[in-house]
């Protein structure tokens, strides 16, 4: 009963502990060293890591770069929305905004693109479907990740950070092409 | 002159304005509770895409209030309920400044009154988290920061009693491991409070315009120190009242004092660091404070909360096995009072906190795998894991322990206190498991329409999301059912419980029963130190606690194969760099 009264053993700290505490602390203190170096680990060896790189930017600073880059490479219209085609291993853009993702992007398999991304007024959440991949996008911030689609098809950017009334109506759209 | 009433069930001394200040945030909490459950109904019945009740607006603005009354008001009332436990009646002494503790107590209730009103007018659908720049009304800032200067007072109310109590001498030795975590708890508590204030106010002037920008990164990181870290004091909170409860019902004592403080100690040093688990996919922060922090330095809390795992359960089977239920590994566990609502839903939270509410926690709180999870469904399944179940299913189990100490009251509806723990954890966790899958599959949390009708592209989640949001609808149901029995008996309880004037022979195990309840005690004898074992068993060579060992590897197995399943999963999305 002395877990609501005070220890019995005035120089508490000194009392033995139990083996299977013991055996306990230590079993799991190795785990959380294995935990703790699995992140550094996949750093060097494994294929999915973000960047470190990002700039502080303005709306209409970035908003500037994707025009350029969708008057520079458009292919093609949906719903009124440009899909731009840049070429491999180029820098791509695609902003966030109340309600949509601009511009609709087309990727060739296999290769990679430093895609820029950024948010025009509110935070957004890019998460692509149905690969599930999930960043959360800023105003005033610049991510810059480089992406290597492996697989060839159509995917869709959800809004998954709540951004008001139109939230569930945020979609974009990434559509990678066999080379 | 203070006046104390002792309980003649318990032995425990009420200061009289302590015991007040306890029975109000207790029902103050209940209150958040109910609110926070009739708009969680609300949030799920629309979730479950083929029922999907509410309309877009009131959708999200319902989802606003069930989250703040559920994360912060019902369980920060509560925990004001639980300090002045731990210090002034468990410490046997008076409350220090009962004065500024109803101040902070009608703090607290203008702050949640004017918070609940923003978001009720509509203006302030922002989520829990309302992330700059999305903006709120001024007065649902306000209402968060005048909530939070009152918890805040609270908690030096309860350090000034321990000051008090050490000044007066009403305890012998150090004091209680129960304090001791509700200390960690009150420490965790005003260092959120701070995060608190550091980001809130200058949102709050932002909102009425005398500040021109907030920076949304910024707010991020910030917020987080006290968004996340209020969910810690339910951690160290909740813990306590574990052990108040393997205490009370069964006599258990510490394994090990010092483990156990120990592990309250690495609490106080690293819990904090998780904020970072939020902004693990944000832009302009670097790997290396995302993976110091979001470890909790070298996942130091997590070992933390495996020691408590281990002990708190420990004590318990240590206990059993004394009163000689020593036949193979679990016969302690088998013959536990199942029955009893308080020792049921103390098991049950302490179970799923630690299979499915820790165990995802770090899961999704490991840097590149939380690419695959950030903002899905995974999330709140998670939260639902640690505080719906761990912490609130904790406090109902209180609850039932209070009702006859605190109140007075004998249980309103016995069979249904008996039911409640059992409804409630089942529902909620069969939501938990199928929001679980639901966020694998990339579930969006926070979403209106699965279906996304009326936008100008189109997607489509695989059939197999709608099913499982179908399955985590019917646990929410169930869930709410749960939660609504807890207030029935509760509210029951108060109003038409029995009046247990003398003793009712509730808790005989410990301390013997005393005549009558009485206010007459001027100042209560001095807290002794807990009696000497007869015999030393720790360091004997064999384990007290065999049974408790085996469910704890049962746990680290589970929680390998889990977190290198999510590794695998990780492997196979889009290479990133």
């Amino acid at each position: 009963m002395s877990s609501f009264l005070p220890p019995s053993e005035r120089i508490w700290w000194k009392t033995p502990i139990g083996k299977e505490e013991v055996l306990w602390i230590g079993i799991a203190l190795v785990w959380c060293l294995i935990m703790f170096f699995m992140m550094p680990y996949w750093h060097i060896y494994g294929k999915q890591n973000l960047s470190n790189e990002a700039y502080q930017t303005t709306p209409q600073r970035f908003q500037a770069r994707v025009d350029e880059m969708v008057k520079q490479y458009k292919i093609g219209e949906q719903s009124g929305i440009p899909i731009v085609k840049p070429p491999a291993g180029s820098d791509v853009y695609m902003l966030g905004r109340l309600w949509q993702w601009y511009p609709i992007l087309e990727l060739e398999k296999n290769q990679s693109y430093r895609l820029h991304l950024s948010s025009m007024d509110w935070n957004h959440g890019f998460s692509l479907q149905p690969v599930n991949i999930n960043l959360q996008i800023i105003p005033g911030y610049e991510m810059v990740i480089t992406v290597t689609p492996d697989q060839a098809g159509e995917f869709t950017v959800v809004c998954n950070e709540y951004c008001g009334i139109g939230h569930h109506l945020m979609l974009g759209k990434i559509y990678v092409k066999e080379n | 002159m203070a006046q104390f009433r002792v309980c003649p069930d318990s032995g425990f001394y009420f200061d009289k304005s302590a015991e007040s200040l306890m029975k109000a945030n207790a029902v103050a909490g209940a209150v958040s509770l109910l609110i926070a459950g009739v708009l969680g109904l609300g949030v799920i019945l629309t979730r479950w895409q083929e029922v999907h009740l509410l309309p877009a607006d009131l959708f999200y603005q319902v989802l606003t209030g069930h989250g703040i009354n559920a994360l912060i008001f019902w369980i920060i009332f509560f925990e004001m309920a639980i300090l002045y436990f731990a210090s002034s009646t468990l410490l046997r002494t008076r409350l220090a400044a009962p004065r500024w503790a109803w101040l902070g107590f009608a703090l607290m209730i203008i702050g949640m009154v004017m918070n609940n009103i923003a978001v009720l007018q509509g203006n302030s659908s922002v989520m829990m988290t309302s992330y700059a720049p999305m903006q709120a009304a001024p007065h649902f800032y306000l209402g968060l920061i005048l909530f939070a200067v009152g918890a805040l007072i609270g908690c030096f109310v309860f350090l000034g009693t321990l000051v008090i109590a050490r000044d007066d001498r009403t305890y012998e030795g150090s004091i209680p491991l129960v304090t001791f975590g509700a200390l960690t708890a009150c420490i965790i508590a005003i260092f959120t409070i701070a995060s608190g204030a550091i980001i809130l106010v200058p949102t709050f002037l932002w909102s009425v315009g005398y500040i021109g920008h907030i920076d949304a990164a910024m707010y991020r990181v910030i917020w987080w120190g006290m968004g996340h870290s209020s969910q810690q004091i339910n951690v160290a909170a909740h813990v306590s009242v574990w052990y108040l409860i393997a205490g009370v019902l069964f006599g258990a004592r510490p394994m090990s004092e010092k483990v156990s403080r120990f592990a309250f100690l690495l609490y106080i040093l690293f819990l904090q660091l998780a904020s970072a688990h939020h902004i693990l996919v944000d832009p302009g922060i670097s790997s290396e404070w995302k993976v110091f922090n979001t470890s909790y330095a070298m996942y130091l809390a997590v070992l933390a909360s495996m020691i408590h795992g281990l002990t708190v359960p420990g004590s318990v089977e240590v206990a059993q096995r004394a009163k000689g239920y020593t036949k193979g590994m679990f016969e302690w566990l088998r013959k536990a009072p199942w029955g009893n609502p308080v020792f049921s839903g103390f098991f049950l939270s302490l179970i799923i906190f630690g299979f499915i509410g820790g165990i995802t926690g770090v899961v999704m709180g490991t840097e590149q795998i939380n690419l695959i999870i950030h903002n899905t469904i995974y999330v709140p399944a998670h939260f639902h894991a640690t505080v719906a179940v761990g912490t609130t299913l904790t406090f109902m189990a209180l609850t039932y322990l209070l009702i006859p100490v605190l109140f007075r009251r004998a249980l309103f509806l016995p069979w249904m206190a008996r039911w409640q723990p059992y409804v409630f954890s089942a529902g909620m966790t069969l939501m938990i498991l199928f929001m679980l899958g639901a966020g694998t599959l990339g579930v969006s949390r926070r979403h209106w329409d699965m279906d996304f009708t009326g936008a100008i592209l189109s997607f489509e989640y695989p059939g197999t999301a709608y099913t499982l949001m179908a399955v985590a609808g019917i646990g929410g149901v169930l869930g709410v059912l749960g939660g609504a029995m807890y207030l029935i008996v509760t509210v029951g309880s108060l109003l038409f419980g029995k009046k247990l004037d003398e003793s009712a022979g509730l808790f005989q195990g410990f301390g013997a029963p005393l005549a009558a309840s009485s206010y007459n005690v001027d100042q209560p004898e001095r807290l002794l130190m807990a009696p000497k074992l007869a015999v030393e068993q720790h360091g004997s060579g064999g384990m007290e606690a065999p049974g408790t060992f085996v469910l704890a590897l049962a746990l680290l197995v589970c929680f390998v194969v889990y977190y290198f399943i999510n590794w695998d999963y990780l492997a196979s999305v889009w290479p990133l760099s």
